[in-house]
């Protein structure tokens, strides 16, 4: 059929969509499930839109949670592609080469995710045209949250950009031309470094949370993104390679291994570090890790959701380290499950909860999500996979199909 | 108000928009589709059918899209009071006399507290709550009073929700709120520059522009702020009408507010409520660039300190011992 009919910019999109409403029954079926959660979400939107953000368990003292707990930690798996760019077009690995396409697919999705639970979280979500730059006031250098949505935004159209021309000019059967994208693909590699600093900065340049004020915060985020980014883009090349045409070699499972690897060590040590200050001259700068670790005043619903974290996180960084299975993917696939969680639970709610109990005049309170920012969640999460699995999809077609390479 | 109003015969809906500078007209253009299109998830802020009479509508989306109001002219500062005390009328049958009453020359804030006299009675705060229409069903109050055990200065250590006879024998009491910092942190968080600091020292929000974000909530080392969690509700009778647009009007859901000194009071040379409202006379307000002001008495008599001084926020806030 594509001999047949001229192919263009209409085309693509058209056969984009095509493609990906067809397919087995099994992929149907998940993409109804989807569907389903984003109803659920709309639906649990809804009910903010009207009530408020009253419906959720937020309030003055725990004034995020959490939604912007997820995106911390999607900023995270976004910033995780650069961990196959930076192979695949620095070093010039030809096993990245073939995966990096789906790296930014993840990387788009995650972002999406981002942006929409920034959307979610707002008081006046039909005020955020004010943040565009030109027809609202925009305070830049001075908001590090102005920083933060110039980077985002501009790491999704890099992110975005890229590929859609390289997947454009391998589906018009021609070869893209790599001096002209290769700019972008080095500017990228910087940004996503960026994206990932700049969100830090967001926690780390508030004096009044000395559990967020603290120098490592930056540092930390990177490394933790680069164990669970790269955890997750393992197990979606598993699902890949296990459900499609389009095999993936093992070399490219050993080699993310090592930088999970890495990077979860690292991650492990400065945690450790954090830990050290925090605890071994409390101040009443700690009360903040105190709450957390060991819960104060009656309060403590974290102290179990931390403690499962840490020692999930410890004992799947031990796995991935040892390899016991001798690259079992038996073994290591639900290793990297395991790590992607526990960095979740930890620089998810982990981070964000805490670091806003005690209030600055000393209030201890407890805070749980409501049903509606459960609800929301999903949703948003569902949106998310849907548009990795869409973008994926048309790329992995054309990458077989099209390209001839 | 806007010369445009009494067309009620106009049916194109885009008309509505045409009231005010062009300069913006562009974008109220683009925007009006994509406001239109989320009109759909924001059923709350549509008024039911009956309710919606044209006249409101076109206030409504002429407030929508206004200018920051840093940014606006007298002229325009005047059109949006005007709006506002419009809607009042239409939604809640308010007879609402609001001001943009600019700062005055020469003038700036200070605010000491006498932690030697305060008796924790917190008469401040009803005040204060009657005065700047805080929301009633979530108990919203500016100020806290905390009751302090002896050879402690940090409210962190005190007891912020006693709830008996007060004065208690060998306690004192220290009311905290916002601290108006000349280096504010909340001022340098905000993305849209919704809140700044006055010429007269006020730290304000507008509430129109802020897009509900609360970064400036994570940034205040005081806890000074407040969101709207949920729509304020007041009962009719209670609403305090005299209002200025960066004080006690009435706010949406969704937005940031705090203490302004009572900027509507004090603008007009009247003592903000709380210290109105003090039995013990331990709230001392004034100019402080007035050598003859009773603040400047306290600040160059009095041993006085302020809170959290280490991180350089420089508040206009002062605690002191008789």
């Amino acid at each position: 059929m594509r001999a047949l009919h001229e192919k263009n910019l209409r085309t693509f999109f058209v056969d984009v969509i095509r493609w990906n409403l067809r397919g087995g029954i099994g992929l149907q079926l998940f993409r109804l499930v989807l569907l389903g959660f984003m109803g659920l979400g709309v639906y649990a939107y809804s009910h903010q839109a009207r009530y408020g953000l009253s419906v959720t368990g937020m309030n003055d003292i725990v004034s995020w949670g959490f939604y912007i707990s997820n995106f911390t930690f999607l900023v995270g798996v976004a910033a995780a592609a650069v961990m196959l760019i930076l192979p695949a077009y620095v070093f010039h690995d030809p096993d990245f080469h073939r995966v990096v396409i789906i790296g930014e697919g993840v990387a788009v999705g995650a972002l999406v995710m981002c942006l929409t639970f920034i959307m979610a979280d707002l008081g006046g979500p039909l005020q955020a045209w004010h943040l565009i730059p030109g027809i609202g006031l925009f305070n830049f250098p001075s908001s590090i949250l102005a920083w933060d949505v110039l980077v985002l935004n501009g790491y999704l159209l890099l992110n975005g950009l890229v590929p859609a021309y390289i997947l454009y000019s391998h589906y018009k059967g021609r070869h893209a031309d790599e001096k002209k994208y290769r700019p972008f693909v080095f500017l990228s590699i910087f940004w996503a470094f960026t994206i990932h600093m700049v969100t830090a900065f967001l926690y780390q340049g508030l004096p009044a949370r000395p559990f967020w004020n603290n120098p490592l915060m930056g540092p930390r985020f990177l490394a933790s993104a680069f164990a669970a980014g790269p955890a997750l883009i393992t197990l979606i090349l598993a699902v890949i390679h296990s459900s499609t045409t389009y095999k993936i070699d093992r070399s490219v499972f050993n080699k993310l291994r090592l930088i999970i690897v890495i990077s979860a060590i690292i991650n492990l040590i400065m945690l450790f570090s954090e830990i050290f200050k925090e605890f071994y001259f409390p101040t009443h700068h700690s009360s903040s890790a105190v709450y957390l670790f060991f819960g104060m005043d009656g309060h403590n619903s974290l102290v179990p959701w931390i403690w499962t974290s840490v020692c999930v996180n410890l004992l799947a960084t031990l796995v991935l380290a040892f390899n016991p299975g001798k690259n079992n993917p038996k073994v290591l696939l639900p290793a990297c499950f395991f790590l992607f969680v526990a960095i979740w639970m930890e620089k998810g709610i982990g981070l964000i909860v805490p670091g806003l109990i005690p209030s600055p005049l000393g209030e201890v309170v407890d805070y749980l999500p409501t049903w509606v920012e459960l609800g929301v969640t999903l949703g948003i999460l569902a949106l998310g996979i849907t548009v990795v699995t869409w973008l994926i999809r048309a790329a992995l077609i054309i990458e077989q199909d099209y390209s001839g390479l | 108000m806007s010369e445009k109003k009494n067309h009620p015969k106009n049916d194109n809906p885009l008309d509505f928009l045409s009231g005010e500078s062009n300069r913006r007209s562009f974008i109220k253009g683009l925007s009006f589709a994509a406001a239109a299109g989320s009109a759909a998830l924001t059923a709350g802020c549509i008024p039911s059918a009956d309710a919606a009479t044209t006249e409101e509508m076109k206030l409504r989306w002429q407030e929508f899209f206004k200018e920051h109001y840093r940014l606006m002219t007298q002229e325009e500062k005047d059109g949006t009071v005007a709006r506002l005390e419009r809607l009042a009328k239409l939604q809640k049958g308010l007879d609402v006399q609001m001001s943009s009453q600019s700062p005055l020359e020469g003038v700036l804030y200070g605010y000491a507290f006498n932690i030697t006299r305060c008796e924790g009675f917190m008469e401040c705060v009803t005040a204060c709550v009657e005065e700047n229409n805080l929301d009633r069903k979530t108990n919203t109050q500016y100020i806290r009073i905390f009751e302090m055990e002896p050879g402690q200065l940090d409210p962190g250590t005190g007891d912020g929700q006693y709830y008996h006879e007060v004065p208690v024998d060998n306690k004192f009491y220290m009311g905290t709120q916002c601290f108006h910092c000349e280096k504010a942190p909340c001022i340098k968080a905000c993305p849209t520059k919704a809140t700044w600091r006055e010429p007269d020292g006020i730290v304000v929000v507008d509430y129109d522009w802020c897009i509900g974000c609360r970064y400036c909530q994570a940034a205040c080392p005081y806890y000074g702020r407040r969101f709207n969690w949920g729509q304020a509700e007041i009962p009719k009778d209670e609403i305090t009408t005299r209002q200025h647009y960066l004080g006690n009007r009435l706010r949406p859901k969704g937005k940031m507010e705090k203490c302004t000194f009572c900027i509507q009071r004090t603008r007009k040379g009247r003592l903000p409520a709380c210290v109105e409202a003090c039995p013990t006379g331990a709230r001392v307000f004034g100019n402080l660039l007035d050598p003859d002001s009773e603040i400047r008495y306290v600040l160059k008599h009095k041993k006085v300190f302020r809170m959290k001084e280490e991180l350089g926020t420089d508040p206009k806030f002062w605690y002191f011992i008789d």
